[in-house]
């Protein structure tokens, strides 16, 4: 247990992407069976333990401990479970010779009833230590919180046994805790476990940016030119009666999407953007699709407002017919009769765009202002479907990013490399009548500077600091002094939680206006303007 | 005689009035009792002052020697006599030099334990509880939620991330007195001994220490002179925590804050501060330690000072031992 604890401890803070997929090989390589596979599961959400309810660890402690003296405690530290965990009186006499394995844990409160829930949880804090009891409370609790998705899991997997994603990603439905059979293989002790489970994730072909000078090499005639859709990528597989849809990655989004899910009347693999409306009529834009993302259940009155369709535009199997070693014509050809067979309303199919040469292609991709495309796909008309991105068959040839002129407002440190510059800025525009304008933060953005523009930066934020908040600091910027950065993004939503009501995607510093004063920077209304479009 | 008209809280600091003298005094004062050397304790400016030859070498070291009128070193266990009244000082195990000051006049004696651990500690001399009728206790760690782990598990954590990320350096925040010369014999004792490379605000103490008979290993200037940036890889830099937010930490390639401080015992804290790495490691006692010693002095009566003072009052009440918060001003954690 205590290494378990030890890696979320780790985890939790620390920021790189890097160091994570470190300390996760290296967990699968010390750990043993099935502890690491244990682990795992609860990692990306795979691990289900009767839920214990917060008021129980409540009364389970101040049955213990003076209640005053766990109200001062749980009033500095903030978190409940992490209270519960430091506080948790040790019994002299009572602490076993070696603490629990994640495994004798797992299988304990698994094997809990609801009424005998309370006194387990409370044996196994006793039994354990103050981090070792954190992990046990965080298992019981639900959601472990420590910044690792199930995809860095599963690149964690492939670094460990040196194999690639996306072979993780095709196996992985069929596998169940504690993926005995995975380790073993990945270690090289076993053959690739084979799964007999129906309905698998098939890895996605993915597309590379086009890049200066890249089309002068390609002829056009060599490729077939669709919309790229403002949506989210899905894949979804029926077979044997079980319907699943998948995101890019392989996990596994049917429950948020079940009306789509019921139309699935088929035997077969299709490749797809997952949008909102009605195809036959209007498609709705990403803002009014993420009304339907990360729900865990969706009312009927959201199915109704938001319909879930799937503009199809690749087919990787049909029946038992493997397709993807076929050429994209042909496939192309077999999903035009497919879609055909399908519920209209949940089903379409992806439109191709005809053009004579880069150029004309390059106008249309220019004027299609439609918030629901965001570019251009490029497809070889001869390439076969391969997992992965290589570089040549499929191009994504996205619209120019929208700029907006923001004023810095709050700059943070950055980790490991950045730890002792401020490299995180939030910018703001500005909102209010004329002569009482103030700024409203309006997104974060910590990339798109060279290291020389990153040092200028971080020189200015300590040149003007106004307060300061543990890492943060407030930066002056009112209408005669500021920082202006020119910002890209690649499109806004609504957003309630933000002050400004929008939300930038993919926000990035474009570049730095040392010249433009702060009161010509942009006002709301700005952006408003393109939310409305 | 009542034990507030032995000692009690005046502006100035804590005062006893028959032998006419403070303890740790935040404002220059004629005659300054002190427990030790971190500056919230130790101030210069006083007429005379009274301490452990050790205090006064470090209060030498930081403010220069002319940082009292004149000085007097107090033999640890040995009675001094301050116009009637006894005084006598006692380890406190805090950092090098550190003591409890035992007061005693008409029969009633009042131990001031100034900052204090039970934690074994190679560079100090350990506590030593003294029997009495008044404690005064530090609280800094004063909640049940401080339960600071061994120290060597701590240091263990440290070497295996060294061995994990050997590409990338490690920053060690420690302050400059006391936790980094602590943190650096435990790397040491844990048989660590490549050079340890240490921030210039750290060079003075850490020869006295080394001075005083505390084998420290080699130590290098964490500076660009002594090393490229990619000699840094691999490396441990121990520092004062508000080094590694400056410019100075770019010398080291892809660091790994870490801190050591009993602080980092909640995970909030070490989120906000950007450590990546928390040791905690203290100088202070934890929530078992203080209770367990307020045991031990057998005192009637608990004075409780800078920290969390409601808790452990509560914890007194519960326990049937008269308490109350001293109320001191001016005393900031220095040395966690």
């Amino acid at each position: 247990m205590n290494r378990f604890a030890e890696l979320l401890d780790r985890l939790v803070l620390t920021p790189s992407r890097n160091g994570k997929l470190t300390l996760l090989t290296d967990y699968f390589r010390t750990v043993e069976d099935p502890d690491r596979g244990l682990a795992l599961a609860a990692i990306t959400g795979d691990l289900h333990i009767a839920a214990v309810k917060p008021a129980m660890l409540r009364t389970l402690v101040t049955e213990r401990m003076d209640p005053v003296l766990f109200g001062y405690s749980y009033d500095y530290v903030g978190d409940l479970a992490e209270t519960v965990s430091l506080v948790w009186p040790q019994t002299p006499g009572n602490i076993p010779n070696r603490e629990p394995t994640l495994s004798e844990v797992v299988a304990k409160l698994q094997a809990a009833s609801r009424s005998d829930g309370p006194k387990v949880l409370a044996g196994l804090l006793d039994s354990a230590g103050i981090s070792a009891r954190f992990a046990i409370i965080k298992l019981v609790t639900g959601g472990l919180r420590i910044g690792v998705s199930a995809r860095l899991a599963k690149q964690a997997l492939a670094g460990f046994g040196k194999v690639d994603v996306t072979e993780i990603e095709e196996l992985w439905h069929g596998l169940s805790p504690p993926y005995t059979a995975l380790f073993a293989w990945l270690e090289g002790k076993a053959e690739k476990p084979r799964s007999t489970a129906m309905a698998l994730f098939r890895p996605v072909m993915l597309s590379n940016p086009v890049g200066d000078g890249d089309l002068e090499k390609l002829d056009p005639a060599d490729y077939a030119a669709e919309w790229k859709w403002d949506g989210i990528r899905v894949q979804a597989v029926a077979e044997g009666g079980v319907r699943r849809l998948y995101s890019r990655t392989g996990d596994d989004v049917s429950g948020a999407f079940p009306d789509l899910a019921d139309a699935m009347h088929f035997s077969a693999t299709l490749d797809g953007e997952l949008l909102v409306g009605d195809p036959r009529e209007a498609t709705g834009t990403f803002s009014d699709l993420q009304q339907r993302l990360n729900r865990k259940t969706v009312t009927a009155k959201m199915q109704q407002q938001y319909p879930a369709f799937m503009r199809c535009y690749d087919v990787l199997q049909i029946g038992d017919e493997d397709l993807r070693a076929l050429p994209f014509r042909e496939r192309r050809g077999r999903l035009e009769i497919f879609v055909k067979t399908l519920d209209p309303s949940r089903f379409d199919l992806s439109p191709f765009v005809e053009f004579s040469d880069w150029h004309a292609l390059e106008e249309l991709r220019r004027v299609a202002l439609h918030p629901i495309i965001e570019g251009v796909m490029l497809k070889r008309w001869d390439s076969a479907y391969v997992a992965g991105r290589p570089k040549g068959p499929w191009f994504k040839w996205k619209r120019d990013p929208h700029t907006v002129d923001a004023v810095l407002m709050y700059a943070q440190r950055g980790h490991g490399k950045r730890s002792s510059f401020y490299s995180d800025y939030t910018f703001g525009v500005w909102s209010g009548p004329e002569g009482e304008e103030e700024l409203v933060p309006v997104g974060k953005a910590y990339f798109g500077f060279t290291d020389e523009e990153l040092r200028q930066i971080d020189k200015y934020v300590r040149d003007n600091t106004v307060e300061r908040f543990g890492p943060v600091r407030s930066v002056r910027a009112d209408r005669d002094n500021g920082l202006v950065l020119e910002v890209a993004f690649e499109g806004l939503n609504r957003s309630t939680r933000h002050k400004s009501g929008v939300a930038m995607r993919f926000p990035r510093v474009s570049r730095l206006r040392w010249d433009k004063p702060a009161n010509e920077a942009d006002r709301i209304e700005t952006l408003q303007a393109l939310l409305d479009r | 005689m009542r034990a507030s008209d032995l000692l009690h809280p005046r502006p100035e600091g804590l005062y006893c009035p028959p032998g006419d003298f403070f303890i740790d005094p935040v404002r220059p004062v004629n005659r300054a009792l002190v427990t030790h050397g971190h500056s919230d304790h130790a101030r210069s400016g006083h007429r005379s002052v009274l301490a452990t030859q050790q205090t006064l070498d470090i209060m030498g070291l930081r403010y220069g020697e002319d940082f009292a009128g004149t000085t007097q070193a107090a033999r640890l266990g040995e009675t001094i006599d301050l116009d009637g009244v006894s005084v006598s000082f006692h380890p406190a195990g805090h950092v090098l030099g550190s003591a409890q000051i035992s007061v005693e006049h008409q029969g009633t004696r009042i131990v001031a334990s100034g900052d204090y651990k039970r934690q074994k500690d190679a560079t100090c001399a350990p506590f030593e509880p003294i029997r009495c009728d008044v404690f005064i206790t530090e609280a800094t760690f004063g909640l049940p939620v401080f339960r600071h782990p061994p120290d060597t598990e701590e240091i263990a954590r440290l070497l295996k991330s060294a061995a994990q990320f050997p590409e990338r350096s490690h920053l060690v925040g420690a302050y400059a007195l006391g936790k980094a010369q602590r943190v650096m014999r435990l790397l040491r004792d844990a048989g660590y001994d490549k050079p340890l490379y240490i921030h210039g605000a750290l060079a003075k103490l850490s020869e006295y220490y080394q001075s005083q008979g505390i084998d420290l290993g080699q130590l290098e200037p964490a500076t660009v002179e002594s090393g490229g940036r990619d000699d840094f890889a691999s490396a441990i830099v121990v520092g004062p925590p508000s080094a590694f937010a400056d410019r100075w930490a770019r010398r080291f390639p892809d660091p790994i804050s870490c801190f050591a401080s009993g602080w980092m015992r909640i995970r909030q804290r070490a989120k906000q501060g950007g450590v990546e790495l928390p040791l905690i490691i203290s100088d202070h006692a934890d929530w078992d330690e203080l209770t367990a010693t307020i045991k031990q002095t057998g005192a009637e009566e608990i004075w409780v000072t800078h920290g969390r003072e409601e808790a452990l009052v509560r914890w007194c009440e519960l326990e049937g031992i008269a308490a109350r918060p001293l109320h001191l001003v001016g005393y900031e954690d220095e040395g966690d």
